[in-house]
């Protein structure tokens, strides 16, 4: 365990000496009904232990059982990275000694995973793309999961015992590997972020995984070396773990580039090792140093026999892929007509689906985006909640729309009705009908108040006959007031226009 | 030349987590080597057109429906645990023991 400070170099110098070789093992939670090997339940926040079967613990004489929606969820995920999908592929045994496995190995696949050599194009916020070549995707299981107690908060170091639970040990995980990443230079830490965000989009949208990072249920390993401007030969990598938001990812590759690079600069030697991730200081400290892959000492699951894929299957699986999400987004951004910055904010704001939905409901597009955006966003970010988690229905949008738009309602009573909404009292119609928040546009009862006001501010009206046509404004209050506010203000100036013959 | 060497069986027993005596790592040093090259002679008469293969019997795609079945009682769960705390597994200090 290292204790020192690390010394770092300023990010944009240590790009000018050396390219970054990124590369990363995301590991995805699929969410089957069961487990990989076991049809123990798959879920999350269970009581401890009670998710377990005899094969989830590794009591003697127990046989696993491949779960098929597993599988063919590992083949969707392989298909929408444009992999190759093994024709016949097999499970393996990876040996280890930790308490977060009962079995003392993971089943896992080694030399031959279901999905290989594929890619995926990775857009940055301002449209530059990038390819990332992927090496592989394969099956395996998730360990269970351990709380340190005694010692400083939770953590391993200084603990005085550890507890398991094997809930989590056996559910589906499907490991995604690209290629060594070159060339991405000082967006290395943005196209970090970028790739995690796209793959966990991916997964969400084939409906293959939660995709809740904050759960874990996607999980990023991120490797990171320097290699000096021109060397052909990568550099010694480091293999940060435990970086578990797509934030940290990003701040984690730009750290780890910072370290390497004073390391590299004072002449010394980078250690193949992991690295932990700390979100807390935003810094890495020494894991362990990463053993040879054949200290696991895989070898083929004597249990399960291999899977095979046919041509039929991969190809119905191929037919289930739903569009992917960067073609859905190219597509509604044409189809909205909004500018690269507003498109950007909507999804950003992670509102899409509540606009394609409100538009299919029967807005324009403008419109559904100055409601999301606006006033829903205002009230989200009041409530400290996300756009989407509200509770707006693109039907409330629709129906304060049509409110407007026969002028029942202006803006600013259909922001309150929005509110009312909200607080349970109906629909938009119910509660101005029960609040009685119309806008009074009945012209008998706007020309008395308008009457009335002409009749008490004579030097107003000489005023406006004067040709200050601003004076109008003068009148307004008078008539809001004995309209209670609902008047519809460009009404009640065309009919202190006619009263007053201009 | 012999296939197994004591330092590979040195390491191996690191590997599986098992205690040695030297008397024994001598003595299992020649068995293993032994049962090494008893199984090398199999690829003297397997030719190179034969695929490797890890199971015997041409079986494939042995699948289970996602089907949610039967789990263990807490306690049936905790039966051979040598310690236990709130219904999980104690062990020992992880660190420490290495």
């Amino acid at each position: 365990m290292s204790n020192y400070t690390d010394e770092l170099v300023d990010f944009d110098e240590a790009l000018d000496r050396y390219d970054p070789v990124l590369g990363f093992e995301v590991h995805v939670e699929l969410n089957t009904k069961t487990k990989m090997f076991s049809d123990a339940p798959n879920a999350f926040g269970d009581a401890p232990n009670t998710n377990v079967t005899p094969v989830d613990l590794g009591l003697p004489g127990v046989l696993p059982v491949v779960n098929k929606t597993a599988v063919e969820y590992s083949i969707l995920i392989g298909l929408a990275l444009n992999c190759q999908i093994a024709e016949k592929c097999g499970f393996a045994r990876k040996n280890y000694f930790y308490p977060d496995t009962p079995k003392n190995f993971q089943t896992s696949q080694y030399d031959d995973p279901i999905a290989h050599d594929g890619w995926l194009d990775i857009e940055l916020e301002d449209g530059e793309v990038f390819r990332v070549e992927i090496e592989r995707a394969h099956m395996e299981e998730d360990a269970g999961k351990l709380t340190h107690m005694g010692g400083a908060a939770g953590r391993i170091q200084g603990a005085d015992y550890s507890l398991v639970d094997y809930n989590r040990a056996g559910v589906p995980l499907v490991e995604i590997v690209t290629k060594p990443i070159v060339g991405a230079g000082k967006r290395a830490p943005e196209l970090a972020r970028a790739y995690v965000a796209a793959i966990r989009e991916i997964v969400k949208n084939l409906g293959v995984s939660d995709a809740k990072m904050e759960r874990g249920n996607v999980r990023c390993d991120a490797n990171v070396s320097l290699m000096p401007k021109d060397a052909e030969k990568f550099g010694t990598r480091t293999e940060t773990k435990n970086v578990n938001s797509l934030r940290a990812v990003e701040h984690a590759v730009r750290f780890e580039i910072e370290r390497h690079a004073a390391v590299l600069d004072s002449g010394n030697k980078i250690v193949q090792e992991t690295r932990h991730w700390h979100e807390d200081t935003r810094s890495t400290t020494s894991g362990r140093p990463k053993s040879d892959a054949d200290d696991y000492r895989y070898f083929p699951e004597p249990d399960l026999v291999p899977i095979v894929t046919t041509a039929e299957w991969v190809e119905e699986l191929r037919s289930r892929l739903p569009e992917p999400p960067a073609d859905r987004r190219k597509r509604l951004k044409a189809e909205w007509g909004y500018a690269d910055k507003e498109f950007r904010d909507v999804v950003n704001a992670g509102v899409l689906d509540e606009i394609e939905a409100t538009i299919a409901a029967g807005t324009s597009a403008a419109v559904a985006r100055k409601w999301w955006m606006g006033e829903i966003a205002r009230l989200a970010k009041a409530a400290e909640k996300e756009i989407a988690d509200l509770g707006v229905t693109p039907q409330t949008i629709v129906e304060l729309n049509s409110l407007i738009e026969a002028k029942k309602i202006n803006d600013k009573i259909a922001r309150q009705v929005l509110e009312f909404v909200l607080a349970g009292e109906g629909s938009p119609a119910e509660i101005v009908e029960k609040r009685s928040l119309a806008v009074v546009n009945d012209d008998d009862a706007l020309g008395k108040a308008v009457d009335d006001a002409i009749a008490a501010m004579p030097d107003v009206v000489e005023k406006i006959k004067g040709g200050k046509m601003q004076a109008i404004g003068a009148l307004m209050g008078p008539v809001m007031k004995a309209t209670r506010g609902q008047a519809d203000a460009g009404r009640v100036r065309e009919i202190v226009m006619e009263k007053l013959g201009l | 030349m012999s296939a197994i060497s004591r330092e590979d069986l040195v390491h191996l027993a690191q590997l599986a987590h098992i205690e040695m005596s030297d008397a024994e790592l001598d003595k299992m040093t020649g068995e293993l080597d032994a049962i090494v090259g008893a199984i090398a002679s199999v690829s003297e008469v397997a030719s190179s057109d034969i695929p490797a293969t890890s199971h015997p019997i041409p079986l494939t795609n042995v699948l289970r429906e996602d089907v949610v079945g039967q789990t263990l009682s807490i306690d049936d769960v905790l039966l051979n645990a040598p310690d236990s705390d709130s219904d999980r597994f104690k062990v020992p200090a992880i660190l420490d023991g290495e």
